[in-house]
């Protein structure tokens, strides 16, 4: 084969290949935590929940509970101490001396089997003394409030959050770019605006599901849909006081994570319980109920805005104040402020920035890392705003953001310099797919139409030094397999990590394995399944080992045909010479090596390619300012937009048309891309138009699927049309970002915008349900 | 606890089960029949992930009770494949990404299966009423009712000419 010959060969990256794991999928094959057998041995807990929002606890009597027949074990905070938390150590596993949300776990019950545990709760009895608690974080974040948190000052926690001790602020982000008192003088025009985004939950149809046993020599195994092995290992090491290596967690296939099983938060549980019980497996699935509050939920946002640009539409100044509504425990969302701040000011470019991102505690259910990581709360507010101004100053809407969505070069809020970016593209497409700027009558006099865009940014959200690492290992049959610690939660991951070494390897995609479950005592390190990065990152480990592999087998061939690596190549599974045209299959020198001449002896060995990758370059932010020279690692950017009509005699919204554009930098598959971005855009949809947890005095008031609606087959806009942009990133694998998170990210703006433009009207937030929008519109007097 | 001991039909099979008489269906295939593949998402009616085929209708088996099931015929998603071939149902979504988690998967091929049992060819909209109770939180559905449009197209007969 020669050169030419092999370049037209097709490469499996870049190609829609079918996902790994979908036929075990479709035959019921897959195996999910909750499948794992146990044996008749496996004990099943159940957890004791406050009934209060913020409260003392007198006095735990679980005597009763204790001598139910059946009941193995009740345990309480009493018997641990130690806090735990991925950033800000603030979270006990039972609650001890008092109790911060309801739902908090208090105590907890294993039993021979569910129906017993169950009954055992409710022969605890617990004394509380209510306490005055926080429902607001605005109220929160004052100095009249009650501190939730006396001890916060003491709490681990590492340099770049910023906790203010003596209140209930456990993160103030601050960003302060030029001088924006000054220069509001510049401007010529100038809006404000606040809104509310209320609680939702990531609501994964897998519930969260845990089994833990410690043996006798003192090792932990935790079996758990799990996000974030490694994280997981790390963090319950360190609350138990034993080693890392002695915590060996295995996580199966994820029936839906998006954020909700990162970091550590029920898994401890049956950890806590099945400490008591050694060598006994201890099983806690949460049920749906539960599913909805006692676990991490999407923090609620107050955004208070200011905006203003010249008399020639440029983007001057812009003062963000953002109320995170942490919840009980901050440990995970203290991060969320600080990436609602690094990125307040959306992806626009201000030469003046003032922003105070504030994550406060209050008596809600725990925020936690949700898709999109704060971005779809903060740019509700920031593509509205824009929307305000530009219309003030009567400039189209679309042409505002091309004039000042940030671009490749600006010094962006952060003092960073922004890489090559598509969004400019990104905006034209979108824009062009609901053919924006073309008159649209609504349908019948009963209608209104209107249409609307909105932008987005997402940089991953993560420590500075997040790492990656992968192995390739070859078998008997030629076929390699991929060891990776980044876990498929449904995005595709694995199948993307196999086309990637397939494409550095010379092998075809087919002859690639995944190994699964992850396992943290055989899986190389990977950080966490969050924030889009396993593409990216993992992505770099990947390549590295696959490169590593294939520098193995040149070498081998070259030693053995005498010939210079430079002039060999692998392709389709065969090292070949293109100056001698020999060939070999990889299949044969993978494991067992080449003999040399006469077999005198033996060259080579099993070939195990290693790679890692951390970035190395993100930098601290200062404290006052926010500034530093690199605050993140990259951003995807990207474009949403909505033709929609009102139906006036009930407030619905029906979607003519809807568009996505997003820079992925490279598509590796790009119809996994498209799954993406739209199924992330109806999961935006769904929260847009029907989601909230009604939380009355801290209480959730719809933890159902009949009370808390999510997007059903009928619900859907159907037609939903996506345009994938490719401007590469410098350090990505052939120049890929991640999308998982971002398309719904810009959805609920955009959403709004076209409501707006329909309507004339501004609601407060989402959800914009039928009635809300009804009876909006029966105040302003569209409709009788 | 009373114990029955009821037979039924389970992908072709006949099963004799001995089932608590409190036990759901779910419970009774997933843990005495070992038939994982049918999830429990809910256990409450609401989410459609534990759909099985009972008597062809489909049915939420965390609704129904196992000792209901003596004498009937159950399909779950490891029935589907019928000598080594996917039904039509699994292919076309295979083909058309339908599958992400995977984990509403079982019940949404099951919900397929019988609309087409009873529509070979049904109108969109038929087809998202038919998935009414089968919630996915990943696709977005658009690619699940593409892969039903689809397999409704295999789902016709194909006269073979000699
Ligand atoms: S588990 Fe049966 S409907 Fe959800
Ligand atoms: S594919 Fe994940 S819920 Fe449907």
């Amino acid at each position: 084969m020669t050169l030419a010959e092999t370049k037209k060969l097709p490469s499996p990256v870049g190609e829609s290949k079918t996902r790994l794991d979908v036929i075990e999928k479709v035959t019921g094959a897959a195996v999910y935590t909750d499948d794992i057998p146990f044996g008749p041995g496996l004990l099943h807990a159940r957890v004791k929940r406050s009934p209060h929002a913020h409260a003392k606890i007198l006095k735990i009597d679980y005597s009763k509970a204790e001598a139910l027949p059946g009941v193995k074990v009740v345990v309480t905070g009493e018997d641990f101490p130690k806090r735990i938390g991925l950033y800000l150590v603030d979270k006990h596993i039972f609650a001890r001396d008092r109790v911060r949300f309801i739902g908090e776990p208090v105590a907890a019950v294993a039993a021979i089997n569910a129906d017993i545990a169950e009954k055992a709760l409710d022969l605890i009895e617990v004394e509380y003394e209510p306490l005055e608690a926080v429902f607001d974080p605005v109220y929160g974040a004052s100095p009249e409030a009650p501190l939730l948190h006396p001890d916060m000052a003491d709490y681990d926690v590492p340099n770049y959050i910023f906790p203010q001790a003596g209140t209930n602020i456990a993160n103030h982000f601050k960003i302060r770019k030029g001088d924006v008192e000054r220069a509001w003088e510049q401007c010529a025009a100038v809006v404000e605006s606040e809104f509310y985004i209320p609680h939702v939950q990531h609501v994964p149809i897998e519930p969260h599901v845990a089994v833990a046993r410690w043996d006798d020599d003192g090792t932990l195994t935790l079996w758990a849909a799990s996000q974030s092995p490694f994280a997981q290992r790390n963090l319950i090491a360190k609350s138990f006081g034993v080693s890392q290596s002695d915590v060996r967690v295995i996580a199966p296939l994820v029936g839906g994570g998006f954020g909700c099983k990162a970091g550590v938060t029920m898994e401890a549980l049956p950890v806590a319980i099945a400490s008591k019980v050694k060598g006994r497996a201890v099983k806690l699935t949460l049920t749906r109920e539960e599913e909805f509050f006692t676990n991490f939920v999407r923090q609620a946002l107050v955004i208070k805005l200011k905006m203003g640009c010249d008399a020639d539409g440029n983007l001057v100044a812009l003062k963000n104040t953002m109320y995170w509504d942490g919840g009980a425990s901050t440990e995970y969302g203290v991060n969320i402020t600080r990436a609602g701040g690094y990125n307040s000011t959306g992806p626009y470019f201000f030469p003046n920035v003032h922003t105070d991102s504030l994550c406060v505690y209050t008596n809600h259910p725990i925020g936690g890392a949700y898709r999109g990581f704060g971005m779809s709360e903060l740019h509700t507010g920031i593509e509205q705003t824009i929307d305000m101004l530009a219309e003030k100053m009567g400039i189209d809407a679309v042409d505002f953001r091309l004039k000042n969505c940030v671009k490749g070069g600006d010094i962006i809020l952060t003092g960073m310099t922004m890489h090559p970016t598509g969004l400019n593209q990104c905006i034209e497409k979108a824009a062009k797919a609901i053919e924006w700027g073309k008159e649209a009558k609504p349908s019948s006099p009963n209608k209104l139409r209107g249409k609307g865009i909105a932008l987005m940014w997402k940089a991953p959200s993560m420590p500075p030094n997040a790492g990656s690492s992968a192995e390739v290992k070859f078998s008997e049959d030629g076929t390699v397999t991929v060891s990776l610690g980044g876990q498929e939660i449904g995005q595709g991951a694995f199948t993307v990590m196999a086309q990637m070494a397939a494409g550095v390897l010379g092998i075809p995609y087919e002859s690639v394995r995944v190994r699964g479950p992850l396992d943290t005592r055989y899986s190389p390190y990977e950080w966490q399944t969050v924030a889009s990065r396993l593409t990216w990152s993992m992505g770099n480990a990947v390549v590295a080992a696959a490169q590593d592999a294939r520098d193995q087998l040149l070498d081998l061939a070259a030693d053995h045909w005498d010939e210079e690596v430079e002039d060999l190549d692998i392709v389709n599974g065969k090292v070949i010479s293109y100056k001698s045209e020999q060939e070999m299959s990889v299949k044969d020198i993978g494991i067992y090596g080449l003999p040399n001449e006469n077999f005198e002896g033996w060259k080579g060995g099993p070939i195990v390619g290693r790679g890692s990758f951390m970035p190395t370059y993100v930098t601290n932010l200062d404290f006052e300012t926010g500034q530093g020279d690199r605050a993140v690692v990259h951003y995807t950017t990207g474009a949403q937009a909505f033709d929609i009509e009102i139906d006036k005699e009930t407030g619905r919204i029906e979607v003519l048309k809807s568009a996505s554009a997003f820079d992925v930098g490279r598509a590796i598959n790009p119809e996994l891309v498209r799954a993406q971005i739209e199924g992330g855009f109806i999961q935006g949809y769904s929260s847009a138009v029907y989601e909230q947890m009604l939380l009355k005095e801290g209480a959730m008031l719809n933890p159902s699927f009949v009370d808390y609606r999510i997007a059903t087959a009928v619900d859907i806009p159907i037609e939903h049309h996506v345009d994938i942009i490719e401007v590469p990133q410098d350090d990505g694998p052939w120049g890929a970002r991640g999308i998982g998170e971002h398309p719904m990210v810009p959805t609920i703006a955009a959403l709004a915008n076209a409501i707006y433009d329909a309507t004339g009207l501004r609601l407060e937030g989402p959800p914009f349900t039928a009635e809300k929008l009804y009876l909006a519109m029966l105040d302003a007097g569209l409709v009788e | 606890m009373t114990i029955h001991t009821i037979t039924c039909t389970v992908n072709g099979e006949s099963e004799v089960v001995e089932v608590p008489a409190h036990w759901t269906l779910l419970q009774m295939l997933r843990e005495k029949l070992g038939l994982t593949g049918t999830k429990n998402g809910c256990a409450g009616g609401e989410c459609g992930a534990c759909t099985v085929m009972l008597n062809g209708a489909p049915v939420n088996s965390c609704m129904v009770l196992g000792v209901e099931c003596d004498g009937a015929t159950i399909v779950t998603v490891e029935g589907l494949v019928k000598d080594g071939q996917l039904d039509p149902v699994q292919a076309a979504i295979v083909e058309a990404g339908g599958v992400q988690c995977g984990f509403c998967t079982p019940g949404v091929l099951i919900s397929a299966r019988s609309l087409l049992d009873r529509n070979p060819n049904p109108t969109e909209d038929e087809i998202k009423e038919a998935l009414v109770g089968n919630l996915c939180r990943c696709t977005g559905y658009v690619r699940i009712i593409d892969g039903i449009k689809e397999a409704a197209k295999l789902n016709e007969p194909v006269v073979i000419k000699e």
